[in-house]
């Protein structure tokens, strides 16, 4: 028998630091894009909460933002345009282990993909959803996307859409959204920790991420002088919380709703009818 | 800088102070790193050697801050660093000169000072305020180096930025 009472002590596994969860692969961003410090800010949330990589997915969709599942050495899903959380719903809820983070960007994430976004809102399910928001279609040369204002005057719609622009954060509200936070890429560690945060409160967490395009809005750099932390803390009081940030001045930084709705807890429940039962009501 | 981002607590021993000045100047090391790696990908090839060579330097820094507190394993900081010592991102431009990146570095030391400064008046004890004097005088002496070589460095000519193939077109 082997004696059990003189095991060499293990070493204490080091820490994971925001280094683990960077690939290889160098981002192909315009210089200045705020996209980078998010990908920064991402892999030290994900530091902070301290799981392994292989047990972490990070699914995407189409655009700038979208690029960043191959910048990390998690697990990644680059998948089509407007359906990432489509495709992260299924993950995690085939794999309810797995820490799934979803990014995307105010297009693919608002207008492809908006009416995924309201029923992911619904639904619950444990997922991180990072939003990067210029208010632009950056990749595709500067198009007005949703949350562009509706007077940004620009050659490809000159004088402004007139159009109105989404309310993300309010209707992630409405639509049932458990957690959700507005962060300035400009500030990688407030950003990262509010990341983290998303991470550890369950349900669906949204985050709106203001992160400048340099290129096409190049007035965004002005975004810096114009954040500044929420005065208060967290509600979950979500009617409360709507009514602030229906009423903000769209800077306001930090938790904004942390509710309670409990997750989506995966697959039917207990079925009332045998498969045979139910085949005998179609039996002619 | 905005408000937000310095919020570092106070040290409150000196193996504090200085496992927070290491973790800043390895996050200034990192930034402009990816700083380098941005401008290469953008072949500014120019630039991207300056920013690898200041990467060098913040990155002897933190080395002797190692040495010169026997570490021989990077201590853990006790929270997200705040980073006056790193270059900001959203300055980069893929044009940009290397005035300008020395322009950024300057801002970046600029506030690294102030933030060593603003410790060595919050911190309690003769030890801890010589520790951060001393930090504050080393991002001083960068200060001046930094100056030096801008005065030695072309500025850009007028519409640096101008590209005859543009990813935005004018209105």
């Amino acid at each position: 028998m082997n004696d059990m009472t003189h095991l060499p002590e293990l070493a204490a596994a080091e820490p994971y630091t925001p280094l683990n969860y960077k690939s290889a692969t160098k981002p192909i961003w315009c210089p200045g894009c705020g996209d980078y410090t998010v990908l920064n800010a991402v892999t030290k949330a994900l530091a902070l909460v301290q799981r392994p990589p292989h047990e972490v997915a990070v699914v995407s969709g189409i655009g700038c933002s979208s690029r960043i599942p191959a910048y990390t050495s998690c697990y990644g899903f680059h998948g089509v345009h407007g359906r990432s959380l489509a495709a992260a719903t299924g993950l995690k809820v085939a794999r309810p282990d797995l820490t799934v983070l979803v990014a995307s960007g105010d297009g693919d994430g608002y207008s492809i993909g908006g009416n995924h976004f309201l029923h992911a809102c619904r639904r619950n399910v444990d997922l991180t959803y990072i939003v990067m928001d210029n208010h632009v279609y950056g990749m595709t040369k500067g198009q007005a996307s949703p949350t562009t204002e509706p007077d940004w005057d620009n050659k490809l719609s000159p004088g402004g859409t007139g159009v109105r622009s989404f309310h993300p954060l309010v209707i992630a509200l409405a639509a049932g959204a458990n957690f959700v936070a507005r962060a300035f890429s400009g500030d990688q560690n407030t950003t990262a920790e509010l990341i983290a945060a998303g991470i550890r409160h369950p349900g669906f967490s949204f985050i709106e991420i203001l992160s400048p395009c340099v290129t096409f809005r190049p007035e965004q750099k002005e975004w810096k002088n114009l954040t500044h932390p929420a005065s208060v803390g967290p509600t979950d009081d979500a009617a409360r919380a709507a009514k602030r940030i229906m009423t903000d001045d769209g800077f306001n930084i930090g938790v904004l709703y942390a509710g309670h709705r409990a997750p989506y807890s995966g697959g039917p429940g207990t079925p009332t009818r045998t498969l045979e039962q139910m085949e005998e009501e179609f039996a002619l | 800088m905005n408000a937000m981002k310095v919020r570092t607590a106070t040290p409150g021993t000196l193996a504090e102070l200085m496992a927070q000045a290491y973790a800043l100047e390895r996050e200034a090391v990192e930034r402009y790193g990816e700083l380098a790696d941005v401008l290469a990908t953008h072949n500014n090839q120019e630039v991207a050697a300056l920013f690898r060579r200041l990467a060098s330097q913040e990155a002897l820094h933190a080395t002797e801050i190692m040495r010169t507190m026997g570490w021989s394993r990077p201590p853990q900081p006790p929270a997200l660093p705040d980073a006056p010592a790193a270059p900001a991102f959203e300055e980069a431009h893929y044009l940009m000169h290397p005035w300008h990146a020395l322009r950024m570095a300057l801002d970046a030391e600029q506030r690294a000072h102030d933030f060593f400064a603003g410790l060595a008046q919050r911190c309690d004890g003769d030890e801890l305020k010589r520790a951060a004097q001393q930090l504050q005088a080393d991002e001083h002496e960068h200060i001046v180096l930094l100056q030096s070589w801008l005065q030695r460095t072309p500025q850009p000519p007028e519409g640096w930025d101008e590209d005859p193939d543009p990813p935005r077109y004018p209105h």
